[in-house]
């Protein structure tokens, strides 16, 4: 019986702690934003260079990776989609299933989901490894707000890289699709083609692009809040970094989960 | 004397149950070096942190030209805040920049002036520290002593009134530590300023104190002149100064039930 309180009582405070976290990441993301729409009119700077340095970073050097991944899962969804269609003989349906899931669902989280172990991992180290160098209170001594210097510019990349980064992974996929097709289902270019596009509709692509957004603003957001919350030296940076990578892919697929809802509901 | 430039009154804080700052009270004058003197863990660079408002007080009021920085708005903070500077203990320039890049980030961030113009302001700081053709390395790329000194550029960037300095000479050796002490007199005589600084090394004290404030338990224990502290009866400014341990206060037979509790 005590050892039943015991788990429990533990179980009941790490969910309590779980809450704690997420109500001051929104809170976090809550002055993120004031600085970026409130504080321009107030005469403070958005560092557009800062910005533009972030948006190579997690943008430019992530394409090669989400090129290579979104490809792959594009030829095996394929590979999936024409075993079970063959049995009809309606292989020309794989360009269908293709383009919708890619556009739909696996972009935006396979995009999102690369994005959080390079980015979100890096943006938790790198403001973590400042905090415990003293560089945040340093920061701070200059009458540098520290959301304004370090969140600002890498919440603005993220929130514009991150979408580019899912038009890219959605094309991707669907050509890993067309490789399938014209290859090994001997399907027609012009028809799979003629498919695709009649399969798709503009919904589908944008509904990717706002979950797209979203995740973007939930993976800076993460990771600069477990970057604040390091204490103690290097082991806690590396926790930290974990802990970012973690949280930032189960919220991410959660998200997910509600957007999906919602628009398989209303769209 | 002048009217105190910082005025500390009954600052109390605490780390979770622990006391750390017991009631302080402090008048800083202006132009004079003011060292916080005390062991490690008595509070000294928690008050320092208070003063520069990276801390926030459970109780009490840091006023630092007629502003209480514990309660002011954010703007009013800043402001004053650019009129000070900071030497972190371990200097805290920002290894993703350049020596001159840290240099430089107070003034472009808070001067409209031009780049070019930054640039001259920037090294003229870096020759005053005896820095001058680093501006190109990376904090990394200097020893101990250089980095310190970088550190001291980027706090005086802005020429503040006040230098917040935390342990100055901690961490380097007797020749480097003299020299960064030398300099921070030389600059206070160049850019007339009030400095304040926490050490607990009695050889930087005799070298830049005017005033030394001692500190124990989160109390102030002394507060007076170099000649004061050496002349103190105080039982407790007598250990420090003479470098005694503490007493040994173990007893064999507490010291057993201890182990075996």
């Amino acid at each position: 019986m005590a050892d039943m309180k015991a788990t429990f009582g533990q179980s009941g405070r790490q969910l309590a702690f779980f809450f704690v976290h997420i109500a001051r990441m929104v809170r976090l993301a809550g002055h993120s934003f004031v600085w970026i729409f409130v504080a321009p009119f107030k005469g403070k700077k958005l560092r557009w260079g800062a910005t533009f340095v972030q948006m190579v970073r997690i943008g430019v050097e992530s394409v090669p990776i989400v090129g290579v991944i979104s490809f792959c899962v594009g030829l095996i969804i394929a590979m999936q989609a024409a075993y079970q269609l063959e049995k009809f003989g309606a292989t020309i349906y794989v360009a269908d299933l293709v383009s919708v899931t890619m556009c739909r669902e696996l972009g935006p989280l396979i995009t999102a989901i690369i994005v959080s172990g390079r980015s979100g991992s890096a943006i938790a180290a790198e403001i973590g490894t400042m905090k415990v160098s003293e560089e945040i209170d340093a920061l701070q001594t200059m009458a540098l707000n520290p959301i304004g210097f370090l969140v600002v510019p890498r919440l603005l990349a993220m929130m514009i890289v991150v979408p580019c980064l899912t038009v890219l992974s959605d094309f991707v996929g669907i050509a890993g699709g067309f490789v399938l097709a014209l290859t090994n289902l001997k399907l027609a270019f012009v028809a799979y083609f003629n498919q695709t596009a009649e399969a798709l509709y503009a919904k589908d692509f944008i509904t990717g692009l706002i979950k797209s957004f979203f995740f973007a603003i939930i993976i800076a957001q993460v990771g600069a809040y477990q970057g604040f919350n390091v204490t103690g030296g290097a082991e806690g940076v590396g926790k930290s970094t974990t802990t970012a990578v973690v949280v930032s892919i189960f919220l991410v697929i959660f998200a997910d989960l509600l957007f999906t809802m919602l628009f398989y509901s209303t769209l | 004397m002048n009217a105190p430039i910082i005025k500390i009154r009954d600052l109390h804080t605490s780390y979770g149950k622990r006391k750390i700052l017991k009631g302080i009270n402090l008048d800083i004058y202006p132009y004079e070096t003011l060292v916080i003197l005390g062991r490690s863990g008595c509070g000294k660079s928690t008050l320092l942190r208070h003063i520069v408002g990276l801390n926030v007080p459970d109780a009490g009021q840091v006023i630092i030209k007629d502003v209480d920085i514990t309660q002011a708005s954010e703007a009013k903070r800043d402001e004053i805040l650019k009129r000070m500077g900071m030497l972190f203990q371990n200097g805290a320039l920002f290894n993703s920049m350049t020596i001159g890049e840290n240099v430089a980030l107070p003034l472009m961030e808070h001067t409209p002036q031009d780049k070019s113009i930054i640039k001259i302001m920037m090294r003229m700081k870096l020759s005053l520290v005896g820095l001058s053709g680093f501006e190109d390395f990376a904090p990394s790329q200097l020893s101990g002593g250089m980095k310190k000194r970088a550190a001291l550029a980027r706090a005086i960037a802005m020429d503040p009134d006040i230098l917040f300095c935390d342990e100055p000479s901690a961490g380097l050796d007797p020749i480097v530590a003299a020299g960064i002490d030398q300099l921070i007199l030389k600059l206070k005589t160049a850019l007339r300023m009030t400095i304040v600084a926490v050490t607990h090394e009695m050889a930087s004290v005799y070298m830049i104190a005017d005033r030394v404030c001692l500190m124990h338990d989160g109390e102030i224990k002394f507060l007076g002149s170099q000649e004061e502290l050496k002349k103190s009866a105080d039982p407790y400014v007598m250990q420090f100064l003479e470098r005694r341990p503490d007493a040994d206060r173990l007893d064999p037979e507490n010291y057993y039930e201890e182990l075996v509790a």
